[in-house]
């Protein structure tokens, strides 16, 4: 066992060593040894929030036909920092008749249900903050904690604006983690674990391949658990000007705005994870965990790239269409694809490997095909009931 | 006194508190979020009962689903978020004797049971808790009858909900 090999338990014994040759207690040591390894996930985490402000910062300028930051430092890198300190300098302000400690403590609860996730992300196969075996559901725990965050902001700000933000941010939010545990369920079906290591143990074939459907589905539940264009009907600025955080300036703010990009990247990571291999690439991950981790990121990369290219490409649509969406197509599409792939796993279990991936695929293609079709011609009816049956007009006479 | 007892003993003290401040709250909406506060702290015990599968799902529907709708609704329903009025009517010594008369048998029925006093054996490595808890829910030599009967319950009170709010044209 060497360092290259298996870093973080390496590190820790060698702490361990350190604390317990100074007298300390093993338990306190091991608590102390635990607790340093979640400072530093955090730190770099942190770091990373910076330059994921940079990267937004670039990549929507791009879309957007500009060039983006690029004066600060080579190529822009320095922005942020310069934007971290105008954030610090800036007036802490505080709404009149707000309720002052719930103001205060949802923007700490906000980057806190996002940083709470990565304790379940495994970096590499050893290294992990905790191999839950109720993985996939701690996303949505979590979830649920971002969604308290924001009322209890919307809330204390004592502004109107900000409490119709956070009714339309929880309305989304409580509808889509339906699809999404839906569509968490499959990379369970096809691994028999809701462990996130095992999941991605499991994936020789990508889950994507098996389920394109799901993997599309999980990305739009996941784009709007973010409360990202085109679900961004919370911040909505042409009618809300900001939406539930309208009321925090400085620092605070900044909480809010990191915590989202940093969410953001985060489910570009699960998405990488439940439907892309995770840390797999072409054995890889088995030469050293540093690999791995490199793999995993690049891989979380490109899946925040996508939620960012969806975002900036993509228009706002009203909270009725959204909700509608959500309640009358997603969720139905994906509580039967859970149930048609749960069927077909049973079926195809001992077939062989290129026939059990046609069969899911088929069946995928089946059920989106079907829903298509429905939406199709329900929307047709509702055309016809609102503009009259079609008349035939003939052009030229 | 092992850390695991210590961490018991702060996280019931903490739980404890808040639901007591979730009864005196003046403020609706401090009230929920101290509600809040004591499901954390028991889904936190079930974490130490080494149950974790059980303190997700308790975060997920309480904090989750149901914290969330009972901040809705005081929101939706409530002009005034602060309850005017006394706290306590007549019957509070009545109310305080059932819950003081409750610990005192609680405490006397399980200082006499032999379990209460031991220390609990440790779960096997590779115990899959989930499966276990699967297989009891389905199995007919299980507990499928009232997981069933419970779902249907659930599903009625769904059917009933959409009735009521359905608009009769």
């Amino acid at each position: 066992m060497n360092f290259w090999n298996d870093p973080l338990k390496v590190a820790a014994d060698w702490l361990m060593g350190i604390f317990t040759g100074w007298g300390m207690n093993a338990v306190a040591a091991q608590v102390l040894v635990a607790f340093l390894g979640v400072l530093m996930l955090i730190t770099i985490l942190m770091v990373l929030d910076i330059f994921l402000v940079w990267i937004e910062r670039k990549v929507v300028a791009r879309f957007q036909d500009r060039i983006g930051p690029n004066r600060v430092g080579p190529f822009g890198l320095i922005q942020p920092f310069a934007d971290i300190i105008k954030l610090i300098i800036k007036e802490d302000t505080t709404p009149a008749d707000a309720d002052k400690v719930v103001y205060n403590i949802a923007p700490l609860l906000s980057m806190m249900s996002v940083l709470i996730l990565w304790a379940v992300v495994p970096l590499a196969p050893v290294i992990l903050g905790v191999d839950l075996n109720a993985g996939i559901l701690f996303i949505i725990a979590a979830g649920s904690i971002g969604t308290l965050s924001i009322i209890m902001a919307g809330w204390s700000s004592n502004n109107k604006f900000s409490v119709i933000g956070a009714f339309r941010q929880v309305a989304v939010m409580v509808s889509f983690e339906i699809p999404m545990l839906a569509t968490l369920l499959i990379p369970t079906i096809f691994s028999g674990s809701m462990g996130m290591n095992a999941i991605i143990q499991g994936q020789s074939i990508w889950y994507v391949l098996l389920s394109p459907l799901a993997a599309l589905i999980f990305l739009i539940a996941a784009i709007a658990e973010l409360g990202r264009a085109p679900f961004d009907l919370a911040e909505g600025e042409s009618e809300l000007v900001s939406g539930y955080n309208i009321e925090y300036s400085g620092m605070k703010f900044g909480m809010f705005y990191a915590g989202e990009l940093l969410h953001a990247f985060t489910f570009g990571g699960f998405w990488s994870i439940l439907f892309f291999g995770g840390y797999r690439f072409f054995g890889l991950e088995l030469v050293s965990p540093f690999l791995a981790i490199a793999v995993i990121l690049f891989k979380a990369m490109v899946g925040y790239w996508v939620i960012m290219w969806v975002k900036y490409t993509m228009m706002r649509i009203r909270i009725d269409q959204m909700l509608a969406f959500n309640w009358k197509f997603l969720t139905p599409v994906a509580f039967v694809l859970v149930m048609v792939t749960a069927l077909m796993n049973a079926l195809l279990r001992g077939a062989p490997g290129w026939l059990f991936v046609s069969g899911m695929i088929l069946s995928n293609i089946i059920v989106a095909w079907a829903a298509l079709e429905i939406v199709r011609s329900v929307s047709k009816k509702e055309r016809e009931r609102i503009e009259g049956p079609k008349r035939v007009v003939e052009a030229h006479h | 006194m092992t850390g695991e007892q210590l961490l018991f003993l702060i996280v019931g003290a903490v739980t404890l508190l808040s639901g007591l401040m979730v009864v005196t709250s003046r403020n609706l909406i401090h009230a929920a979020l101290w509600l809040v506060a004591t499901l954390f702290g028991v889904a936190i015990v079930y974490t130490l009962l080494n149950a974790g599968f059980i303190a997700v799902v308790q975060v997920v529907v309480y904090i989750g689903a149901i914290a969330i709708l009972f901040i809705f609704a005081v929101m939706l329903t409530r002009k005034e978020m602060r309850d005017q009025g006394a706290q306590a009517n007549s019957n509070w010594w009545a109310g305080a004797l059932v819950a003081a008369g409750t610990f005192a048998g609680l405490f006397f029925l399980l200082q006499g049971w032999s379990g209460f006093s031991k220390t609990a054996a440790a779960i096997p490595s590779g115990y899959d808790a989930i499966g276990q808890l699967g297989d009891a829910l389905t199995s007919p030599a299980g507990y499928v009858l009232p997981f069933e009967v419970a779902s249907v319950l659930l599903l009625a009170a769904l059917v009933g909900a959409v009735y009521l709010a359905f608009n009769k044209k």
